[in-house]
């Protein structure tokens, strides 16, 4: 029998969207207020999908402490309180939220074992968020 | 191939504890879901059905109906109850949230195939607004 579990978790974190590929302007008219040069910050919201065969002995698809465990010591210590910039997973792609989600499904992949990744969600404001769940799909 | 989804709460309580163990793994595994005292929730359930819509009327089905059969179905049997004691289904299986998912499926899949049109989809149970459970029929 297979299900689903998810969990919500969140982050703050400061970024600033810039491309060095881009002249000044460029960066200005593609990124606007997100250009500005001293960055700033989110609340955002970390949607966790685990998907599986829910265990007879458990009822669960993963215990959500191993959830937590793993997703605080890969994601929420790495980002939380962080400038995303400095991050050297940002080193060559800029910060954006698409860029952030697809980087903690990557820090996550593989981790939930027996259960299995299916996707990542990060909510950067209450306005809009972004999904992904591997090249696959 | 249009999705609906209609969201009804219930609040009831339960505990985690499985009998082929001794208490000391009960306790280990489940944590403090492991109090025989039972703790409780406020649930959000999310039904999602998916169908074409009806050239007449517009609707993948009837939201009214879908509530009430919701309501008969699923949250008479949960709503303000302990689901270890006082639900069948939970006797002798864990009401963890994938559970609950995978059961409310099965209260409600013969109701929605019945009715024709629209097949069940996929049902959501959130147990907090941050932790969740989801069944798509799969086995």
């Amino acid at each position: 029998m297979k299900a689903y579990f998810g969990r919500r978790y969140m982050l703050s974190a400061s970024h600033r969207l810039h491309s060095d590929a881009l002249s000044a302007d460029e960066n200005r008219a593609a990124y606007g207020k997100c250009n500005n040069p001293h960055g700033h910050g989110h609340n955002y919201i970390v949607e966790v999908m685990a998907g599986g065969k829910v265990d007879p002995q458990t009822g669960m698809v993963v215990n959500l402490t191993v959830m937590d465990e793993v997703v605080r010591t890969r994601v929420l210590d790495r980002f939380d309180h962080s400038n995303l910039n400095q991050d050297l997973l940002f080193t060559q792609t800029v910060p954006t939220t698409e860029n952030l989600c697809k980087a903690v499904y990557e820090l996550l992949a593989g981790s939930l074992d027996p259960a299995q990744l299916i996707q990542v969600r990060v909510e950067e404001t209450e306005n809009n968020f972004f999904e992904y769940s591997g090249e696959a799909s | 191939m249009v999705f609906l989804t209609r969201r009804a709460t219930f609040s009831a309580s339960h505990y985690y504890w499985n009998d082929a163990w001794p208490a000391e793994k009960n306790e280990q595994v489940f944590g403090r879901c492991a109090n025989r005292n039972g703790h409780g929730h406020n649930y959000t359930l999310e039904v999602t059905v998916a169908g074409v819509p009806d050239p007449v009327t517009g609707f993948v089905v009837d939201l009214k109906w879908l509530k009430d059969v919701i309501e008969r179905d699923v949250l008479a049997a949960y709503d303000h109850r302990h689901l270890n004691l006082e639900v069948p289904e939970f006797s002798g299986k864990i009401p963890t949230s994938e559970n609950i998912a995978v059961e409310s499926w099965r209260r409600l899949e013969p109701a929605v195939t019945g009715a024709g049109g629209a097949r069940l989809s996929r049902v959501r149970v959130y147990e907090t607004p941050d932790i969740f459970a989801e069944y798509r029929g799969e086995q």
